[in-house]
């Protein structure tokens, strides 16, 4: 994204799927940073499984709270026959997230002539990809479900918003603790975590190996340091469960330790909920 | 609420939440409305600050406005909200109370849908401002929306009237960064009988009529000083008068022009619009729906150019507003679009209207009226989304309330082959359903009354109403049980049943339409996802089972899909276990006995 002039995010799904939500958070993150941000949705009777947008626009000075088509930096789809629906919103240049989850609705299981075919659109991320190069389709909803609730979907999906955002991870994982219910604010981070490190899994298979433009973003995958003071540390393990990336593990002395510092993609979460301060992360 | 506070004093709030805001900070002691897309947030907002005053939700908006005047009159200050046709249900109070005027501040809010996002129709309501000769203030972002509330209350006091303050569904329901003021206390004045100003007999309604003439003249006055309206120079050879969201739209387009921006919509500063339109070499009206601003300029003499270019229909956009100053030559016209776009390269989108939800209790009845082939007079609220295939069961669907007055007009007037059917949901029913029932008992008219009982205003996101038994900050409230209401109005036919039975439900539709009367059924089913989710175990198709009968899927229900398996010509069927609420409706449908609860037996699982 440019440093300049207004940015624009724009996140469609269909009804329940969470979007509204994730452009709050995403509306939070944008605010803490000290950037004016509007944002705009429609909410009411296209709830009840119709099509659910919510335009995110920030930077300096913002007007208009809708974003103009050919002018989003980046689209945001949770469903594929949404992203084609929207996909004239994106600019040149601009990226699309989608998730490949379809979502058929009954309206395309009507026709009831012998053989007819369901009405759903063929051929969407080709047709995505004519249109707009950087086309990022990945399943969001396998990986909620394999953080055990297919409900996280959408921070899923914002977490592979995130590998292309400017945004610190501290600010993501702040906003998510401020918007969510408490009861479920560790899997939402979970989740998101989720999605963003498949992201930048993926961006580090495609990456030229010659050139890095991702640079900034990539920076949070080169490995810290994670220092756990051993008499501090008392063997609860509270540590060892929240790594999203299993770079602990209890020893035999029922301490935490180190194992896999270079999956270590700087969440915090071990630091934070060590209750002894006894863990670091640099 | 859904926001998150960047420093002690800014907050991202919606339109509706400034509004809030705005009332609590001005003192407002008595704050009531109808729950209607899109202004219902607003009280749900002030509801949630604790606070002493007043909050609630009236069975209609007539109500509701009747107790604001009530709260002005007594002296202190009152806030009521409802949407753009909500305010023709209150229209007679507001015809009249424009010319009572107030003793404490009284601020309507009115949030106009251009584009028909969930209304029946686009109305706007800056006519009512001009046909009431009542003040109306826009603002055109959160910001304002909270600033302006204030000015509201000062204009309200100070020209002594009620003050109309406009959203729309752009504006209510776009969230902006709002720098947060102090929470006023609310004062309520001394109580001072004023016969002659506030009860209309014909020889006080003229002499109040000559007051509504003098203080339109001092807020003519008024208008043409206040801040609310703000003329931005810029180049003088575009000038353009705006107001509202549209505003935020022109600045982003046309950066550099001249602009004049309307805060005070009525009445108009016609001196200044003129020195303005003066100043310029030419001068566009961006305004949405209709050409108030524009009529009113050409009726001064003042040259204008607005709804040649942009239209009277739908809602703005920033594209859309560039499209107009592109029609006006004011912005070059663009290339021709590039043909090898993504929609081009796939032929058509896809049709995704709302549906009722999976587990809807409207959904049953709307099965079996279809196949008892009734005339089906429909109402305003989630059941109007039974007018969809494979229900379209709905014959008419007007305006809140009008199922069954329009019921009677179709019997009496139709040719009686059909029975004739009225469904109204809960809510609906008491804002605006009791009269017409009483007049379909009062003359014994044969029709059927079907009120969809799901205990919730569902539409609007499950809003609390009369029957219950909570008011609007959640407290127990006294119900109001719709089959006594019914019985004690002199209905003879009054039957209750679970509208998850299918058999049930034909059976007792069966006999009302066959009485000779009018008969009342009653579905007693709570909504499934408002207040609470209602979920029980999934159900699941056995795919060697189902023969592709299609049968559950006359349900709508967007928990069935088909797959790609065919039988003799026909998709099977699956269910999406997420979706499904486990109503079990299918599985009473299904004659292959396909349709059997996931948990059952995981081994026939299909997903």
């Amino acid at each position: 994204m440019e440093p300049n002039g207004t940015q624009n995010v724009l996140i469609v799904g269909v009804g329940g799927q969470g979007v509204i939500l994730a452009s709050d958070i995403l509306g939070v993150v944008c605010m803490n940073r000290g950037y004016q941000v509007k944002k705009s949705e429609v909410h009411g009777m296209a709830k009840r499984g119709g099509v659910v947008y919510s335009h995110v626009r920030y930077g300096a000075q913002v007007l208009s709270p809708t974003i103009e088509p050919g002018t989003s930096d980046v689209l945001l789809a949770f469903e594929p026959a949404e992203a084609l629906r929207w996909s004239k919103y994106v600019k040149p240049g601009g990226t699309i997230i989608v998730n490949s989850r379809k979502r058929i609705p009954p309206a395309a299981c009507q026709d009831r002539r012998m053989d007819a075919p369901t009405r759903y659109p063929q051929g969407i991320e080709q047709a995505l990809r004519g249109q707009v190069g950087d086309v990022r389709q990945f399943d969001a909803e396998e990986l909620a479900v394999e953080i055990g609730d297919h409900r996280m979907c959408n921070t899923v999906l914002l977490g592979a918003l995130s590998s292309v955002c400017e945004f610190e991870l501290q600010d993501w994982l702040g906003a998510i603790a401020a918007s969510v219910k408490p009861k479920t604010v560790e899997r939402n981070q979970k989740a998101f975590l989720a999605g963003r490190n498949a992201q930048f899994a993926a961006m580090r298979d495609s990456l030229p190996s010659e050139k890095c433009e991702m640079s900034r973003s990539v920076t949070c995958l080169d490995a810290p340091e994670i220092a756990i003071h051993d008499s501090w540390c008392k063997g609860c393990e509270i540590c060892v469960v929240v790594c999203p990336q299993a770079c602990l593990k209890m020893n035999e002395r029922n301490r935490a330790e180190v194992v896999k510092a270079e999956a270590c993609i700087r969440c915090m979460l071990c630091e934070w909920m060590c209750p002894d301060l006894a863990v670091r992360v640099q | 609420m859904a926001t998150a506070i960047s420093s002690p004093a800014q907050v991202l709030l919606s339109g509706n939440e400034a509004i809030a805001r705005g009332a609590l900070e001005n003192g407002i002691r008595v704050a009531t409305g109808y729950p209607g897309t899109p202004s219902t947030e607003i009280l749900e907002s002030l509801a949630r600050y604790d606070s002493e005053h007043y909050v609630s939700w009236s069975p209609n908006e007539k109500v509701a406005l009747d107790v604001g005047v009530g709260a002005a009159v007594a002296g202190s200050r009152a806030l009521v909200t409802m949407k753009h046709v909500g305010l023709n249900v209150a229209a007679d109070t507001l015809m009249s109370v424009a010319y009572t005027g107030v003793r404490a501040a009284l601020v309507i809010v009115v949030a106009d849908d251009p584009g028909v996002h969930s209304s029946q129709n686009e109305q706007d309501t800056r006519m009512y401002a001009r046909f009431a000769e009542l003040p109306l203030l826009e603002p055109s972002d959160s910001q304002e929306a909270k600033d302006f509330f204030q000015l509201a209350c000062e204009i309200s006091e100070r020209f002594d009237t009620a003050v109309l303050l406009r959203s729309t569904t752009r504006l209510s329901h776009s969230k902006g960064m709002v720098t947060l003021g102090t929470i006023q206390p609310s004062r309520a004045k001394e109580y001072e009988k004023n016969l002659n100003k506030f009860v209309l007999v014909p020889s006080n309604a003229r002499v109040r009529h000559e007051k509504v003439v003098e203080r339109t003249g001092l807020l003519r006055e008024f208008a043409e000083t206040t801040e609310l309206n703000r003329w931005e120079k810029g180049s003088s050879e575009i000038g353009v008068i705006t107001s509202g969201v549209c505003y935020q739209y022109v600045k982003e387009i046309l950066p550099d022009a001249s602009v004049f921006k309307i805060g005070l919509m009525n009445p108009l500063p016609i001196h200044r619009l003129r020195n303005f339109a003066a100043s310029v070499d030419r001068l566009l009206v961006v305004e949405e729906l209709e050409p108030v601003i524009e009529e009113q300029l050409k009726a001064n003499g003042i040259q204008a150019e607005g709804k040649e270019y942009f239209t009277r229909l739908g809602e703005f956009s920033p594209e859309r507003v560039r499209a107009g100053f592109q029609k006006a030559g004011v912005l070059p016209m663009p290339k021709a679009p590039e043909t090898a776009g993504a929609a081009a390269a796939v032929k058509e989108n896809l049709f995704r209207p709302p549906a009722l939800c999976p587990g809807c209790p409207h959904t049953v009845p709307y099965l079996v009226l279809k196949k008892l082939n009734a005339l089906v007079a429909g109402d305003i609220g989630c059941y109007t989304l039974a007018v969809y295939e494979p229900l379209a069961a709905i014959d008419t669907t007007l305006a809140m309330g009008c199922s069954i007055g329009m019921a009677v007009g179709l019997q009496k007037g139709g040719d009686g082959t059909r029975p004739v059917v009225a469904t109204i949901g809960d809510s609906t029913f008491f804002h605006s359903g009791i009269p017409p029932l009483i007049d379909a008992l009062y003359n014994n008219v044969k029709i059927t009354v079907v009120i969809l009982d799901n205990q919730t205003t569902a539409m609007t996101g499950g809003q609390e109403h009369a029957g219950t038994g909570k008011n609007l900050r959640g407290e127990t409230a006294r119900t109001v049980d719709i089959a006594t209401l019914c019985k004690a109005l002199g209905a003879g036919f009054v039957e209750v049943v679970d509208p998850y039975d299918v058999s049930a439900v034909f059976r007792t539709l069966k006999s009302a339409i066959q009485y000779d009367g009018v008969s009342v059924v009653i579905t007693n089913r709570p909504c499934v996802v408002s207040p609470a989710t209602i979920r029980t175990t999934p159900y699941a198709v056995t795919a060697k089972e189902c023969n592709a009968c299609q049968m559950c899927m006359n349900l709508g229900c967007p928990a069935i899909i088909w797959t790609e398996e065919m039988h003799e010509g026909q998709h099977k069927v699956t269910i999406d276990p997420v979706a499904c609420m486990g109503c079990a409706v299918c599985g009473l449908l299904c004659q292959t006995n396909a349709i059997i609860p996931l948990a059952a037996d995981p081994a026939r699982r299909t997903v």
